[in-house]
């Protein structure tokens, strides 16, 4: 194998950057360049996090944290979808809400947990709104772009052998928009988990990976908790995209297809 | 079976209007094959678009088997000259056939049986499992024609079908739609604007006037049957009559040419 072909394997070549920034920081600490105690050493956060693994506190958390990410997820996608085909199917609705939309969009989400605290007694309820609300908007904003890419004779195919235009929205406009649908879910994906974990932080709880590393932080080891909970949650952020992005493929190959044919 | 009368079309209103379709009469009677010739951007599709109750006309009347077209008629397909994109990329071949077929009264295994048998009428039956994408151009438009023959519509309407493929492929097309029409009895109204083609396909060659598009001749063909593509195109009838609807398609041109 030459270097040229080491480099054009994606994923050997993501391994060799993690394996050098490991190498790096534990290099750093072991010269003294940066004191261990200020930051713990490279191996140190890795036994650290092979033991979080193991550690049936944490793993409580983190299928708490799952929980709520994936119904706020469901959640998301039976709001968005449709309100994305309304907005889309309907312009006048849609120019309608248009300034209020562009208003709420550029809200940052995590602005938002605050208000929700109040608005929600109930933490998990607190959780699952302000994960939809943020997740919604790739949805939303897919579902309609996609449904303006829907070919206008794709339609009217349908329509010439008498279809409606119910039937036409089910057989052609909602088959059509779906791979962007899934595109939208995919990123909505890692923003409800963003947001299912700063709702922690910011609003503790009972139990969730952002509660962890709240109370973590009492702890003498503090730091060595922290960084390799982190951790474990950006893994669930790197599974879940590419378990989202292969399904997508499988699905969507006509998609793929036919952009990659247009070129 | 079509009665088409003072048929007109305007896009738009104002001074950027665009008079598509100045006012079109024209009887196609039950099982005839019908060629409509014009310079390209004459008002074609608009016409096409008018019968098949796709578009709402500005003017005029649409008469289909006694009745009035204000919305799609049940008893009618179309093939569109855009093929790849009037295909429905995420299925595959044999449902897109049958899927118009949830129109009829017909179950799964009706369906699936008549697709099968149009897509043999093409020579397709190996590509019923494929998808459309995967399928090479000449392909795609017998896969749209499949979907039009399974649908068995009274009228046939066929927008520049052969436009975008390969002079063999065309041929092999034109043939199939011959076979096509006296297997099924159908009436097909095929739009074109080749006029060799128009000739060699039709019983009857409707020829339209550029924009706004007038019927500016009417041409009866009567070749020996069956065509055939060295045969026919070499009758001294067939030269004739080409030379007839392209003096006639120029004829316009010239005319119209000190009034723009
Ligand atoms: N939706 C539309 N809006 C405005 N003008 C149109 C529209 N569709 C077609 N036209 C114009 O009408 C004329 C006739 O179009 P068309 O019927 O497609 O011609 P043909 O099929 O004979 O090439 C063209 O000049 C075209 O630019
Ligand atoms: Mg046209």
């Amino acid at each position: 194998m030459t270097g040229r072909s080491l480099l054009d394997n994606r994923p050997l070549c993501g391994a060799v950057g993690v394996a050098g920034l490991f190498c790096l920081v534990e290099l750093a600490g072991r010269t003294g360049f940066i004191d261990p105690i200020v930051f713990p050493l490279a191996s140190t956060i890795a036994g650290r996090a092979a033991a979080l693994a193991a550690d049936g506190d944490f793993l409580a958390d983190v299928v708490s944290t799952l929980g709520a990410w994936a119904a706020g997820l469901l959640l998301t996608v039976l709001v968005a979808v449709p309100a994305g085909f309304a907005l889309g199917t309907m312009p006048r609705v849609e120019s309608a809400l248009r300034p209020v939309l562009e208003f709420l969009r550029p809200i940052p989400s995590v602005a938002l947990i605050p208000l929700a605290l109040l608005l929600f007694s109930d933490r998990f309820d607190m959780k699952i709104a302000v994960i939809v609300y943020a997740a919604s908007w790739p949805v939303l904003i897919n579902t309609m772009y996609g449904l303006k890419d829907v070919d206008p004779l794709a339609k009217e195919t349908l329509r010439s052998f008498g279809f409606g235009p119910l039937a036409v929205l089910w057989r052609v406009s909602l088959p059509s928009t779906a791979p962007f649908i899934a595109t939208g879910v995919r990123l909505a994906a890692s923003i409800a988990l963003i947001l299912a974990i700063s709702a922690e932080l910011l609003a503790g709880g009972a139990s969730g990976i952002g509660t962890f590393i709240i109370e973590a932080g009492s702890s003498p080891d503090a730091l060595e908790f922290i960084v390799a909970a982190t951790i474990w949650a950006g893994v669930i952020g790197i599974v879940s995209n590419t378990l989202f992005t292969l399904v997508e493929r499988r699905l969507f190959r006509w998609h793929l297809a036919r952009t990659e044919g247009a070129r | 079976m079509l009665e088409i009368s003072n048929l007109t079309h305007t896009y738009g209103s104002g001074p950027g209007a665009h008079h598509a379709l100045g006012g079109i009469d024209l009887k196609v009677a039950e099982g005839e094959l019908v060629c409509i010739v014009g310079p390209s951007g004459c008002g074609k599709s608009t016409l096409l678009r008018s019968i098949a109750g796709l578009l709402r006309p500005t003017g005029g009347k649409v008469v289909l088997g006694g009745t009035a077209v204000d919305r799609t008629p049940d008893d009618l397909a179309v093939v569109f000259q855009d093929y790849s994109r009037s295909l429905f990329p995420w299925m595959s071949v044999a449902d897109n056939v049958s899927l118009p077929l949830r129109r009829k009264d017909m179950d799964k295994k009706q369906r699936r049986s008549a697709a099968m048998e149009a897509l043999e009428q093409v020579g397709l039956e190996g590509a019923a499992a494929k998808y459309p994408w995967q399928l090479s151009g000449g392909m795609q438009q017998r896969v749209s024609i499949a979907r039009a023959l399974a649908y068995r519509p009274s009228l046939l309407l066929m927008d520049e079908p052969f436009g975008s493929v390969d002079a063999q492929t065309r041929e092999d097309l034109e043939d199939l739609t011959l076979r096509v029409r006296s297997h099924h009895n159908m009436t097909i109204l095929l739009i074109t604007h080749d006029i060799d083609e128009s000739v060699y396909v039709g019983d009857r060659v409707v020829v339209l006037s550029k924009a706004p598009a007038r019927i500016v001749g009417d041409l009866r063909v009567d070749l020996p049957a069956p065509r055939d593509q060295i045969t026919t195109r070499e009758h001294p009838d067939f030269v004739h009559l080409r030379a007839e609807v392209g003096r006639l398609v120029r004829g316009m041109r010239s005319q119209s040419a000190p009034a723009s």
